[in-house]
């Protein structure tokens, strides 16, 4: 039997989860005192996901970076895998909210999308320099 | 010539956009606003994490998602906006004193203002923490907008003192950038953070939360080389012996926010000395006639959420007292009846602190914050000596904002009411 223990996110009580799993099967969920409590031990220990955020640098934009999501949640072991493709792919103005900055992020199937509108800059001589 | 508007609002973050689009719904086609940034949207730009809008669109937004939302209106009602405009006075006559490169300094008349210029953090000036002044020490929303929106990364190795959201977030965002985040310190035995941001920014990534720690010392003269941490005692002072040395290269504070009410204070309007923000009644209004506020400049809100449902209320109330251009017809004796509220047993606050009972919309929310953390107890209101509310609540704590409802009907019923008083009972 092993056993885990997290904080529930559900409500500012912020309950000492402990979950025991057995085989990879959730045995019980105890310290919870709702039942938001118990569905969240539950899926946090099998299938934790999340919504990643960060930003991919721009060419010609009036920003040098737009910010980016993860159009759906992905597994959280995932997060620094497609953090760390993201620091390869620059996109050139002009952005838009939800176009598609890149397919399929580190095998995930979901999609990365703009979350900010970025226009071209008219001075396009000096958008490139980074630091 | 003094330009002439209905209604101006200072600030085009979430609380003036909000507010704009509601005066403009409420019939009022003469609106400016007044930015002085480059961009509408104000901080939500710079805030790209997720969990805003849950309860405004159902959905999770990061932020500038959430601000488009509102400035799309904007655009599509072609509700006039002036950017990096900065207003540098306000009269009581309502005459705007601004200034921006193209006009250079000028004067709009407006019949009622909105103020809604949000809040800025509180600084390192304001924590007295000992030791030289090198660079490296940022306010944890300065470095959000260093890497979010200027691609930045201002340091390697991270310790953020706070633990309020901002600083949750930053602990997070500069871990993916590739820094490596040593702690972060809370002088409460509490965080003020949400417990999501706590698990997701903190834990996800081995990040230490040390409860009842301050910086006693930041080393480093031209730049930041290190701070010392110290375990405080239930008197908020460091015990001596509980010091702990951290190396860094940047400290990130992230200590509180403070509504920015300079113009306000300047034009008189009368501020309430726990919120630092403006003294409303039930209108949002101030003691100024005319003078709304709404949004982080009237008190620091959490949710970005109940600042646009706050500043829709502000932009009706504003769109009201341009329609009625008179005071509504009361009846003589009860024109200046005006009903306080009072907070008190943990309850710090509440907005609005007055109420006219004739000027009530039909339901309205008070909204307060509890100075402690509370478990198992009752939220309770009382018309004067008479219990009308008692809400069991599981927990209350300082970093939540909380709210209940009063209706027009339930007030005006209690005719003889002269304070309403907002309070914590145990049982």
């Amino acid at each position: 039997m092993e056993e885990k223990n997290l904080t529930c996110i559900g409500c500012p009580m912020g309950c000492f989860l402990t979950v025991k799993i057995k085989d990879g099967e959730v045995q019980s969920v105890e310290g919870n005192s709702c039942k938001r409590g118990a569905v969240y031990g539950r899926k946090e220990v099998t299938n934790p996901t999340r919504i990643v955020t960060t930003t991919v640098r721009v060419l010609n934009g009036t920003e040098k970076v737009v910010s980016v999501k993860t159009k759906e949640d992905i597994q959280k072991s995932g997060i620094l895998d497609c953090i760390r493709e993201l620091k390869e792919v620059t996109v050139t103005a002009p952005v838009e909210i939800g176009d598609v900055v890149l397919h399929d992020v580190a095998g995930t199937g979901v999609d990365i999308v703009a979350t900010k509108n970025i226009s071209v800059s008219i001075d396009i001589t000096g958008s490139n320099d980074y630091h | 010539m003094i330009k002439k508007y209905d209604i101006v609002i200072i600030g085009g973050g979430p609380a003036g956009l909000a507010a704009a689009i509601s005066a403009r719904k409420n019939g009022i086609e003469s609106t400016l606003i007044l930015e002085r940034d480059k961009e509408l949207g104000g901080i939500l730009n710079q805030c790209i994490h997720n969990g805003f809008g849950l309860h405004t669109f159902g959905e999770e937004l990061t932020g500038p998602e959430y601000a488009d939302r509102f400035i799309r209106q904007v655009r599509e009602q072609n509700i006039e906006y002036k950017l990096n405009t900065m207003v540098i006075n306000i009269s009581r006559e309502k005459v705007i004193t601004a200034m921006n490169r193209e006009e250079g300094m000028f004067l709009i008349q407006a019949k009622a203002v909105i103020l809604a210029m949000g809040c800025r953090e509180r600084s390192r000036g304001a924590l007295n923490i000992p030791g030289y002044r090198p660079a490296g020490i940022y306010s944890a929303g300065t470095a959000q907008r260093l890497v979010n929106i200027e691609g930045y990364l201002p340091g390697r190795e991270v310790v953020i003192l706070g633990s309020g959201d901002i600083g949750l977030i930053m602990a997070r965002r500069m871990t993916l950038e590739g820094a490596k985040v040593k702690v972060v310190a809370e002088l409460m035995p509490y965080s003020g953070g949400l417990k999501r941001n706590i698990v997701q920014c903190l834990d996800d990534f081995g990040i230490p939360l040390k409860l009842s720690h301050t910086v006693v010392n930041i080393k480093g003269k031209e730049r930041v080389e290190g701070v010392t941490l110290a375990q405080v005692g239930a008197d908020g002072k460091p015990i001596p012996g509980t010091e702990e040395e951290y190396a860094c290269d940047t400290l990130l504070l992230s200590v509180g926010l403070i509504p920015e009410n300079e113009l306000s204070r300047e034009m008189g309007v009368e501020l309430n000395r726990v919120t630092s923000g403006p003294v409303v009644n039930e209108s949002l209004e101030t003691n100024i006639e005319g003078v709304f506020a709404c949004g982080n400049v009237l008190h620091v809100h959490d949710l970005v959420d109940f600042v646009s449902e706050e500043a829709a209320a502000a932009g009706k109330n504003a769109a009201d007292y341009i329609k009625w251009q008179q005071p509504v017809e009361v009846p003589e004796q009860k024109q200046n009846r005006t009903i306080i509220l009072e907070s008190r047993n943990g309850v710090r606050y509440t907005v609005p602190a007055v109420i006219r009972p004739e000027r009530m919309p039909e339901e309205m929310t008070v909204r307060f914050r509890v100075g402690a953390v509370y478990k198992n107890c009752y939220i309770s209101c009382y018309f004067d000596e008479e219990r009308v509310l008692h809400k069991k609540r599981t927990i209350l704590a300082p970093g939540e904002m909380e709210q209940i409802k009063l209706t027009k009907e339930q007030i005006l019923n209690a005719s003889s009411l002269r304070k309403i008083s907002i309070l914590i009972e145990e049982e």
